[in-house]
């Protein structure tokens, strides 16, 4: 996987070059850094602009989280850029280990690794500044993303998933500045099975490959200046059940809802950690009796 | 699907009550008023906020040419105002006060800041500060230099 290590590259020169100016967001408004690489949430993104920069600055982000579940770990790093409080560019790698999984599939030591990069652009309203109306900032974001290879190539292929696909969102966010919670709506285009992991679309058993609309929501409460706590709820496409049942497994490829709770704390400007508890519902149900996949999340990031 | 409704209802709900207690970001009964300590409370609160903004050297050069003790006195009267007190401002619009200004957006988030730090030194709690800077947040548009315009006379 050398294509992905440009844009990477690419941005953490950009984010060399711009932590050498000032920057200058209130703290937290820029979100932390999502799963998909996107500022927001930790499993969504939101409206906001990542990094510190405000309107005629550049700054960067980066972060590691890890997640870990009943059945599975997942390690994410990447790294943003937001231009101008306008533009947003961001990379995220995740290394999802399949565990007993994989083992099952007889193809111990499977991990599934897929690359997205994101694209992000505000179109209005200020989250943050804009208290005295009910106006959100709004933002259109797009993340291509990409599988690699592994020995599960053959199996996604039979379900009728490609190995790339496009996600396509709008966000809304508010801060009701006067009631210090922040409200996040996300309502996302896409054709992914399990965010991704499991490949984009599932045509087995004559299932549609359209795009679905999936919404997510956040909401977060600001205890202090530098701590939020919230909860967030994501949708999640559900195509790869039916592909499976055609292939025998019964409901053993079944998806559910992603949700989570989380803390977040910026002890400094620079840096914000996130701890959450994460239900990601079952995932491959087949190999895992059927479990929730329930976990800890915890994020670090840095940015400027 | 029950936890999807609860989730739903509960941000649908979260909206409507932000939307329906919008009015909260206008003064009620003076309270926000009382809890900044009424007009002593917010003079000692604007004689800290000078200092520091001062002292910061994002905000310092704004302020030093200014006639500080005016500035002191109108902020006062302003917050009083906003905030349900028992008084009228009677300065200039806000527009024009900065029209010949030349502010950056992260100025105003570092005055932001500042005056923050300053509502902590002086025990104000968290909320009653968000809702202090809910009333003062929406100024920006009249007081940050569009970028089109920055530089200009």
């Amino acid at each position: 996987m050398t294509p992905p290590l440009l844009p990477l590259l690419t941005i953490l020169l950009l984010i060399t070059t711009a932590a050498q100016a000032e920057t200058g967001k209130l703290l937290l408004t820029g979100g932390v850094s999502s799963i998909e690489g996107s500022a927001g949430g930790g499993l969504t993104p939101w409206a906001v602009i990542g990094s510190n920069a405000t309107a005629g600055e550049t700054g960067g982000s980066a972060y590691l989280t890890h997640v870990g579940t009943r059945d599975y770990g997942l390690n994410i790093y990447g790294a943003a850029v937001g231009i101008n409080d306008r533009y947003e560019l961001s990379i995220a790698r995740q290394d999802f280990n399949t565990r007993d999984t994989g083992v099952a599939l007889g193809l111990p030591g499977l991990h599934l690794k897929q690359t997205i990069v994101g694209a992000k652009v505000r179109v209005l309203g200020d989250a943050v500044l804009d208290s005295d109306t009910l106006v959100p900032q709004v933002a259109v974001g797009v993340q291509y993303k990409s599988l690699g290879s592994t020995g599960l190539d053959g199996t996604l292929t039979a379900l009728g998933a490609k190995r790339s696909g496009v996600d396509v969102y709008v966000s809304a966010t508010k801060l009701f500045l006067g009631q210090s919670l922040l409200v996040n709506g996300t309502l996302r285009a896409t054709k992914a099975n399990q965010n991704g992991l499991l490949g984009y679309g599932a045509t087995l058993g004559g299932n549609e490959n359209r795009y679905s609309l999936q919404p997510e929501f956040s909401v977060a409460w600001l205890l202090s200046k530098n701590v939020a706590v919230g909860a967030e709820y994501r949708f999640m496409r559900n195509k790869l059940e039916s592909a499976g049942r055609a292939a025998g497994l019964g409901n053993g490829l079944r998806s559910e809802d992603w949700k989570d709770i989380f803390i977040a704390w910026a002890p400094t400007k620079n840096l914000s950690l996130t701890l959450a508890y994460v239900d990601l519902g079952v995932i491959v149900p087949a190999t895992t009796g059927s479990r929730k996949q329930t976990g800890y999340y915890l994020s670090a990031q840095v940015a400027f | 699907m029950n936890k999807l409704l609860i989730c739903l209802a509960l941000a649908a709900g979260n909206l409507l009550s932000s939307g329906a207690s919008f009015a909260q970001t206008m003064p009620q009964n003076g309270q926000l008023y009382k809890a900044f300590g009424e007009k002593p409370g917010l003079v000692a609160l604007m004689d800290d906020f000078m200092v520091r903004l001062l002292a910061d050297p994002r905000t310092g050069p704004h302020f030093q040419p200014a006639n500080q003790q005016r500035v002191k006195e109108q902020l006062v009267e302003q917050l009083c105002a906003l905030s349900g007190g028992p008084c009228v401002y009677k300065g200039a619009d806000m527009k024009s006060a900065h029209a010949n200004l030349d502010i950056k957006k992260s100025e105003f988030h570092a005055l932001v800041e500042v005056l923050q730090q300053s509502m902590d030194a002086k025990g104000i709690p968290f909320r009653k500060q968000n809702e202090m800077l809910a009333l003062l947040a929406p100024m920006n548009r009249d007081i940050i230099t569009p970028p089109e315009s920055a530089g200009k006379p």
